[in-house]
């Protein structure tokens, strides 16, 4: 069963499209996840669905609410992860979690014993006292999530959950993901710009300029290159890529001093490309495709995390400094 | 209702919880207006003598820093909103399911009693100014300030409900405050100015907050002096020849503070 259904969702921000005519259905207890370079329209498209941002045309329901029309249900039905920590720092965790638990209108009989199982889920039981501006960036993340949980939402959604954190710290907060799909049942949904990260979805939406260029799981998506990813170098890359489209009838791209080509079963086409190729080679690599491949063939460019991390630096720089 | 009530609570409750949390604000709070009273009384009290027979500078600017202490704890409902819109949590507030309408209320109905309890703590100083308060007039007085200050929060709501920075807020809220502050009768009777600076005066509902709570303050001061012509006026306002009662200014802020309390609900409602 469909918990989320969107169907032609659109946004504009005057000449901007932002999301441009996305369908998608996620099916109940699954995890999907929007895959796509910073502006690609992931941050608005969760925004329509959780009622913060109006469509400029399109529906969207969740757990069967209209997020236009029954916004309130909706948000009962929801809960969230903000792309930037959406907590208050001078209160204790106990107080925030206390804070949603009435703003949800969780019923005071099980109110401190939800409060109570979220924080030890997320491990933050023994520190239920400490003001939140004490905590780390995952520790503020955890208590995001405990804090998204709180009102046993059908949908949990997160955007960029694990921006800005350290490799380890984003392992484990997958760790907690995956383990709390397992113990609750929960669909989730969330955005993210690291490849590792959507490799861990039941499906990925891959999702550039405001459309969805590909929707699948991670395995399909990746078999749809056509096999493997071939790299060499050669003395002359223009004359290895004639040799190559003439005896193999293959399509290579010359790029950044590389000849890259997809082939079927790779290791049984190398020792044959061997045997028989003409153009002096300096070396090959054969490697199982990758997300980025797969975006780069859809959208003809690359992810970029370079690029991206260094707008997270950026912005984080900037937090801290308005923040003193 | 049930929603509205349960958002106007749950952010109210918010609301002391932080102020409670901030041991800065709430000292600062409590001193900034002790500062205000002892400087303004002690450096011009000795100047300006009586200002209506019976009723010297220090009693007649005690009302005014009560006045103005609401003031300035109203006006933080609109400096704690742009705040949690830049620190994230006006997210959280917005995406639960509490309507719009209510987060105003919760706002303002939570600064509204933290500058009650500011206020209130000032009354404890009226033994020292030789002014007596009896129950009465303290009922009478936070009536008042819960009044004022309901219109001041709206007004804060108001402007803070389009700034998205600290810095810009701040700039607004200076160019407003001080007119506010000071164009209201808290230092100087507004009677006695030029024809532009009354005018200003009259249409700034804390002069009427102000005459309000001086006027129930000094209830027996100014009643020793009610026969003599002019005398109880000189401190007052008069509009066209009418010197306010404390009921008229009461009615005065009381529509001030629907008007910008409606204006505080459409404006912040209306953003996405």
């Amino acid at each position: 069963m469909a918990v989320i259904e969107v169907d032609a969702l659109s946004k504009s921000f005057g000449k901007i499209k932002a999301v441009c005519e996305v369908t998608f259905q996620v099916d109940e207890g699954e995890i999907f996840g929007f895959l796509g370079p910073n502006g690609a329209g992931k941050t608005t498209t969760i925004n329509m669905l959780c009622t913060l941002v109006r469509p400029t045309a399109g529906s969207a329901t969740i757990n069967g609410f209209d997020v236009i029309r029954q916004r309130s249900d909706v948000r009962r039905s929801i809960g969230l992860v903000f792309q930037d920590p959406a907590l208050d720092e001078y209160l204790s965790a106990e107080q925030n979690l206390r804070f949603h638990a009435y703003a949800y209108n969780v019923p005071p009989d099980i109110r401190e014993e939800r409060i109570t199982e979220a924080l030890q889920l997320v491990e933050l039981l023994d520190r239920r006292k400490s003001k939140v501006r004490t905590f780390s960036g995952g520790m503020k993340r955890r208590l995001e999530i405990a804090r998204g949980l709180l009102h046993n939402p059908k949908v949990l959604f997160m955007d960029e959950p694990t921006l800005g954190l350290d490799p380890q710290t984003r392992r484990h907060i997958w760790d907690y993901v995956l383990a709390l799909r397992k113990q609750i049942h929960l669909t989730i949904f969330l955005t993210t710009h690291y490849l590792d990260e959507a490799e861990n979805c039941d499906r990925i939406g891959i999702i550039d300029r405001g459309r969805i260029v590909a929707l699948d799981t991670p395995d399909n998506l990746k078999d749809a290159m056509g096999g493997d990813v071939v790299t060499l170098k050669a003395g002359d890359n223009e004359a290895a890529a004639r040799e190559l489209k003439e005896k193999f009838s293959l399509s290579p791209v010359v790029k950044d001093g590389d000849v890259n080509f997809h082939v079927p079963h790779g290791e049984i086409f190398l020792p044959k490309l061997m045997q028989n190729f003409q153009t002096p080679l300096i070396s090959i690599n054969l490697r199982r495709p990758t997300l980025d491949d797969v975006f780069l063939k859809l959208t003809g460019r690359a992810i970029r995390e370079e690029e991206a991390s260094g707008m997270d630096q950026m912005r984080r720089m900037m937090a801290a400094r308005g923040r003193r | 209702m049930t929603d509205l009530f349960r958002a106007t609570w749950v952010v109210s409750y918010r609301e002391l919880l932080r102020f409670f949390a901030e041991r800065t604000r709430m000292v600062s709070s409590i001193f900034l207006p002790l500062v205000f009273l002892v400087i303004f009384g002690a450096g011009f009290s000795r100047i300006v003598g009586n200002l209506a027979p019976g009723v010297n500078f220090i009693q007649f600017v005690y009302p005014g820093i009560i006045a103005q202490t609401v003031l300035q704890g109203s006006i933080f409902s609109g400096i704690s909103i742009v705040w949690d819109r830049e620190f994230g949590f006006l997210k959280e507030i917005l995406v639960a399911p509490l309507g719009r309408s209510g987060i105003v209320l919760g706002k303002v109905s939570g600064n509204a009693a933290i500058s009650v309890m500011q206020g209130v703590i000032l009354l404890i100083l009226s033994p020292v100014l030789g002014i007596t308060l009896t129950p009465l007039i303290v009922v009478e007085l936070v009536g008042v300030m819960i009044l004022l200050s309901i219109a001041l929060s709206g007004l804060g709501v108001l402007i803070a409900s389009r700034m998205k920075s600290q810095q810009g807020f701040q700039m607004i809220i200076q160019i407003i405050i001080f007119p506010l502050m000071f164009l209201s009768g808290i230092f100087f009777p507004v009677n006695n100015v030029p024809t532009w600076m009354a005018v200003i005066s009259k249409i700034n509902p804390v002069t009427y907050g102000v005459d309000a709570i001086r006027r129930i303050v000094l209830g027996k001061e100014l009643a020793a002096i009610a026969n003599i012509p002019g005398a109880s006026s000189s401190i007052g306002i008069t509009i066209f020849g009418h010197t306010m009662t404390v009921w008229q200014d009461v009615l005065v802020v009381a529509a001030f503070g629907a008007v910008l309390l409606a204006m505080a609900i459409a404006f912040f409602s209306r953003q996405e």
